[in-house]
């Protein structure tokens, strides 16, 4: 069996094979619903109802795909280098500390000084922290996967540190939880009396903003050459080294946008549990979107519907709304294989 | 432990005659046919091999050759036709049944691994995997009596990473002769050796067919063809172009065959050397992996002349390409161009000094295959006002230039946002060439930049390196294939061990000489 | 002194090697999947179901031993799973192994809300038991640490020898070795590249799941959600730091393990003074400093990650 490049196929078939990923996502998971004893139609009608069937159910959806459509920027922002970025969950805490520090009283400044004011070091923060792996790599040849993975652990154990000391809500009666920020660190609600707030407008032009860096671009074009073939875009002359550090400067700074908008506009403060893994799931946002910026909006609001709809599903039918994770997992590997799939055919000898 | 039992160590059958070929062949191939998409690669190739005979298959690079004694070795499957080894029909695309069947393959490009030992390496796969112990003490008894039989020196405990080139191809005709091989086929087996190498190599065949094996030794050098084997099959375009016993035959006849028609030198008018363009002075490089580096090189090129760089692949031309190219940064030494001495040497310094680069391999280095022909013409120029402002890409005038060089130099793509991927050889190679030559560089540093290319495309080549020189430009032409070498350079340098010869005029040194060059003799008195 | 006299006690080297356990059955694992050439970021997820997967048995009704075959198994199937992704297919190693963790993850997830739809606090089976070797595990300091283990410790040892057997002197080990270094080596002497990987993938990720088990059968005695809490991402720094040789990556996961029960004893030594935190992050340090110390000199198999085709070289 070998696997052979074949000429690219029109849009509307390059468009069948994630359809087809999604499908067959859905096939499986079909199997684990009716393994649990449940019908699966009136599950994934209840996953439905639960995410998009009310306007409730949309706009919580839309509440949580924000920080989805951050850290999966950042992902395929890095991937697209090819600098497997691991530690968008890492970064998202970094966000998340910097508008805690920042946001808490210590900068008295009026919201559209704030505001401004603490995105930028907040995404300073989670470039910087992506920096150091990106570092490693290009001069120690360190492979960024695992040290990526492990700041993660080193970084929530900083934020536990953090919140039983220096950021300890003194109102928190002993749980290890930061103050409120302040009125003008907040994001506004888009809807009064609703979740969703616009730090779901902020990801969307995030979004507009890295789809034009990497089309239209110096810098993109720099960071798809690097991905593509190291070896060749140096030959040609793109200084790698350095498009690598700004990737990572750009990632690592999407990925602290998320949790920035979840203390900011959500949560108000910061807690252990802001992140229910939205660093890893920004992988299987980006892979699904096949790393195309506007894609990830649309797959993070799919994703985001998944796992809503699978906490009002679960709450209901009795099974376990983990199928929400397993969906998405599966998600991703059928995915890949579908992008292989528009690109490559198999000659059987 | 016990060998395996072999079909191929039954005695052929015996000779019916005395003669050359009224022996029963050992090997049959009928109407073999292969295609990759639209290339046909064979095209309905018959022969058979006769038991003790040395067959040469001659033919250009992209001939068929290697994909025909792949199919043979299973490593593809033919579409049509079939293979008959000792008279039995050979089950296609299965290694391991050639391997049983008695074929042993010398490929081009080494199939060792470095991390383990010659020993290792010969007795991989040759015994069973239920095995709980590698008998190594029966494996070194047998490679040490092959090796002394057929003069195949070689430690049987030393690490492969720790050998030399040389060492390495006598381990993989080892590898063969393990396996009790009846039929060995060599491909390219001299490309990376020295003259002297190469006569030893010589000297082993001879013994091995005194044995009564056969051989398929590849090649497109005539003169090895003429002075090794018995009889020749001459492949062009996937086809058998002909067939000749060998003492029947002469170059010149074989040199046709192979091409099609009789072999016009490019005319080359004579040099007009302009301006030193650039020098390097006692440049030597760092040590970088196990690679060869430079030693105090000393070389100009003057405008208008073409510089042949010869030597046997492995000698520091990977260094030196780089080098001067920009990947590699001088250790200590100068590179002057046109007066100027370089500082902070890149590819960007190397590029903005007006230095045109035609790398070695245009898959990994001259191309990116996933970006599309767009992408890969402005890859050295990007940067430049022409094709962005502010940080901002003006993919119209990349589009614009793409389809310029697409016309330009003659190339062939569904369009100019095809992926490059999908590009064969040639035309990727045009379109390197259009990037490299588009600016008028007034260096030029062509690489290997003919192989693997059908004969028009090679033809292609050189006539633009020739018009480049016509316009004053100073080219350095690095090649393994002296041939090309002494068609079309105006002084010739040779490159062993990391250094260089002094340059000689066209025409001024033979090839016995040039040969000895190679081979790392009389570097200082040259 | 007090914290230098810790290194001498029993008590430290007994938890120090009960810690080492699954880290050698997964650093020995993931180093069979790399010496074959493929990198497996599925470890993570793998040992979680591995954990589950042998403790559930043994909650079901299995005995113990079946609990650890189950957990082989499933790992094996999981290794199926990103061999076939990742070797015939030849996708990015990077993301079917983070894809493997995660679906691993959560199927183990599922299945264990499944199973427990109720319980708030999770079940205790009756674990593997220490078992003493006679004469040997009256030794001083040695003796306990050593020679008082589970029977799975001692096996996670067996495993460290068994596979530099395999892999140094067996025909099967040269096989395995060329794959990652020289693919074409492999298919050059008549023998399937794809099913020595697939095959070194699925060994590798049932001793993976071994690992996990471990913890759920002999460390604990019940499963626990986030239980391996990273240790998968530790051992491929561990295979990194060991160069790809199982001595000396059962050396690194001693001195690693070694350090992780020294720092919980210095916690209790410090008082509260430094907060417990930055000792639960020296191991996590520690792997990425480790990374960078030998990373320079590092020889990759050369094939790590490389695809491979037929026919190709």
């Amino acid at each position: 069996m070998r696997v052979e490049p074949k000429p690219a196929p029109s849009f509307a078939v390059t468009l069948l094979y994630p359809v087809a990923a999604i499908a067959l996502t859905f096939a499986i998971t079909a199997l684990l619903v009716l393994a649990a004893g449940a019908s699966p139609f009136s599950v994934f009608h209840l996953v439905w109802k639960g995410a998009a069937g009310s306007q409730f159910a949309l706009l919580e959806t839309l509440t949580r795909a924000t920080p989805l459509i951050f850290t999966g920027l950042a992902v395929a922002v890095a991937f697209r280098a090819k600098l497997w970025n691991i530690g968008a969950e890492a970064q998202l805490y970094m966000g998340a500390v910097v508008t805690v520090v920042l946001g808490t009283g210590a900068l008295p400044l009026p919201a559209f000084l704030l505001i401004p004011i603490i995105v930028i070091v907040a995404m300073a923060a989670g470039g910087v922290l992506l920096l150091g792996p990106a570092v490693l790599k290009t001069r120690f040849g360190v492979d960024e996967v695992v040290t990526t993975l492990l700041l993660n652990f080193i970084v929530l154990l900083f934020v536990s540190m953090l919140l039983e000391g220096p950021l300890k809500d003194p109102m928190g009666l002993g749980w290890p939880q930061s103050p409120k920020v302040i009125a003008d660190a907040q994001l506004p609600r888009i809807v009064q009396g609703k979740r969703l707030h616009y730090g779901f407008v902020m990801a969307l032009v995030s979004a507009l903003v890295v789809w034009v860096i990497m089309k239209k671009t110096v810098l993109g074009y720099e960071m798809r050459a690097v991905g593509h073939n190291q070896q060749a875009a140096s030959f040609a002359g793109v200084p790698v080294n350095s498009v690598l550090m700004k990737t990572a400067l750009l990632s690592g700074g999407l990925a602290a946008l998320a949790g920035f908008s979840e203390v900011s506009g959500l949560k108000g403060n910061l807690t252990l549990d802001l992140s229910p893994g939205y660093g890893y799931t920004g992988i299987v946002v980006a892979m699904l979107a096949m790393l195309n910026p506007i894609g990830v909006v649309a797959s993070a609001i799919f994703v985001a519907g998944i796992f809503v709809g699978a906490d009002a599903m679960s709450r209901s039918a009795g099974v376990p709304s983990y199928i929400a994770d397993v969906m998405v997992a599966t998600a991703l590997l059928t995915m890949v294989v579908a992008i292989l799939f528009t690109r490559y055919r198999l000659r059987w000898k | 432990m016990p060998q395996r039992p072999h079909p191929a160590a039954s005695p052929p059958p015996s000779p019916q005659g005395g003669g050359e070929g009224a022996a029963p062949p050992v090997l049959r191939l009928s109407g073999v046919t292969k295609r990759f998409g639209p290339l046909l690669a064979n095209d309905a190739i018959s022969f058979e091999l006769a038991r003790g005979e040395v067959v040469a298959l001659l033919g250009e690079n992209g001939a068929g050759k290697t994909t025909l004694m792949n199919i043979l070795f299973g490593h593809y499957v033919a579409d049509e036709g079939a293979v008959e080894v000792f008279g039995k029909p050979l089950p296609p695309g299965d290694p391991r049944a050639a391997l049983e069947a008695g074929i042993g393959m010398v490929h081009q490009h080494f199939t060792l691994a470095e991390n383990m030992t010659v020993l290792e390496n010969i007795a991989l796969g040759t015994q069973g995997f239920l095995n709980w112990k590698l008998d190594r003490i029966g494996a070194r008894e047998r490679i040490e009596k092959l090796s002394w039989e057929f003069g195949l020196a070689v430690d049987p405990a030393a690490r492969v990473a720790s050998l030399s080139v040389g060492e390495r191809q006598r381990v993989e005709i080892l590898k063969a002769l393990y396996r009790d091989a009846r039929i060995l086929i060599l491909d390219e087996p001299t490309a990376v050796l020295t003259p002297a190498e190469t006569d030893a190599l010589f000297a082993t065949l001879k013994l091995l067919v005194g044995q009564g094996l056969s051989i398929i030794f590849i090649s497109h050098k005539l003169n090895e063809v003429m002075s090794v084997s018995d009889r020749v099959l001459v492949l062009r375009s996937g086809r058998l172009a002909g067939e000749r016993v060998t003492a029947g035959t002469s170059r010149s006849e074989l040199a046709a065959l192979m091409v099609g028609q009789e072999v016009v030198s490019p005319p080359v008018p004579p040099p007009e050397p302009g301006q030193l363009q650039l020098v390097l002075n006692a440049v030597s490089t760092a040590r970088r992996g196990a690679g060869v580096t430079l030693d105090r090189i000393s070389l100009s090129l003057r405008g208008g002349e073409i510089t042949g760089l010869a030597g046997v692949s492995g000698n520091g031309q990977a260094a030196l390409a780089a080098l001067i190219s920009g990947v590699e940064a001088p250790a200590s030494g100068e590179i002057i161009v046109r007066g100027n001495l370089a500082k902070n040497w890149s590819p960007r310094a190397a590029l903005s000094a007006g230095i045109g680069r035609i790398p070695e391999d245009r898959h990994a280095v001259g191309t990116i295959g996933d970006m599309s022909v767009t992408e890969n013409v402005i890859a050295e120029r990007y940067r430049t006002s022409r094709f962005s402002r502010r940080g901002f890409l003006d993919w119209r005038a990349a589009r614009k230039f793409a389809e310029e060089i697409i016309a330009d130099y003659d190339v062939k793509c569904p369009s100019p946002e095809a992926r490059i991927r999908l590009l064969s050889g040639g035309n990727m190679q045009k379109l390197i060439l259009g990037r490299a030559l588009d600016s008028a560089p007034s260096v030029i540093l062509a690489n290997q930049p003919t192989r693997g290319l059908d004969v028009g495309a090679v033809g292609y080549v050189h006539g633009k390196l020739l018009e480049a020189r016509a316009r004053g430009a100073a080219i350095l032409l690095i090649s393994e294939d002296l041939e090309e070498i002494l068609a079309l350079s105006d002084r010739i340098i040779v490159m062993s061990k990391g250094r260089l010869s002094a340059a000689s005029p066209r025409g001024e040194r033979t090839v016995a000489q040039l040969g000895a060059l190679m081979a790392g003799h009389d570097m200082e008195a040259a | 002194m007090e914290a230098l006299d810790i290194l001498l006690t029993a008590s430290f080297w007994v938890a120090a090697i009960r810690i080492a356990s699954p880290l050698i059955f997964a650093t020995m694992g993931e180093l069979i999947c790399e010496r074959a050439g493929v990198l497996n970021l599925g470890i993570e997820g793998i040992m979680t179901a591995g954990a589950f997967a042998g403790w559930f048995t043994v909650y079901a009704g299995g005995d113990l031993w079946t609990g650890v075959l189950v957990a082989a198994l499933a790992g094996a199937m999981f290794g199926l799973l990103h061999a076939t992704l990742t070797v015939p297919l030849g996708l990015s190693q990077h993301v079917v192994g983070i894809g493997v963790t995660l679906l691993a993850t959560s199927l183990t997830y599922f299945t264990y809300r499944l199973a427990l739809p109720e319980v708030t606090s999770p079940p205790k089976i009756e674990p593997f038991q220490p078992l003493p070797i006679p004469g040997l595990s009256d030794i001083p300091v040695v003796g306990p640490a050593l020679f008082n283990q589970t029977p799975l410790t001692y096996l996670a040892f067996l495993t460290v020898a068994l596979t530099a057997w395999v892999l140094y002197r067996t025909p099967l080990g040269l096989a395995i070795r060329a794959a990652g270094e020289n693919p074409s080596a492999v298919e050059a002497q008549g023998i399937s590249v794809t099913a020595i990987r697939m095959g070194a993938v699925m060994a590798g990720s049932a001793l993976m799941a071994v690992g996990g088990a471990f913890l759920t059968m002999s460390a604990f005695n019940s499963f626990f959600f986030e239980m391996i809490n990273g240790r998968g991402w530790i051992c491929i720094a561990l295979v990194v730091f060991g160069s790809w040789r199982p001595g000396k990556a059962l050396i690194g996961a001693i001195l690693f393990a070694a350090f992780d029960a020294y720092q919980v004893r210095l916690q209790q030594l410090s008082g509260g003074v430094v907060p417990y935190q930055i000792f639960l992050m020296m191991p996590y340090a520690l792997s990425i400093l480790a990374l960078i110390l030998v990373a320079r000199r590092a020889t990759y198999p050369k094939a790590l990650m490389v695809p491979y085709q037929k026919g190709e070289r």
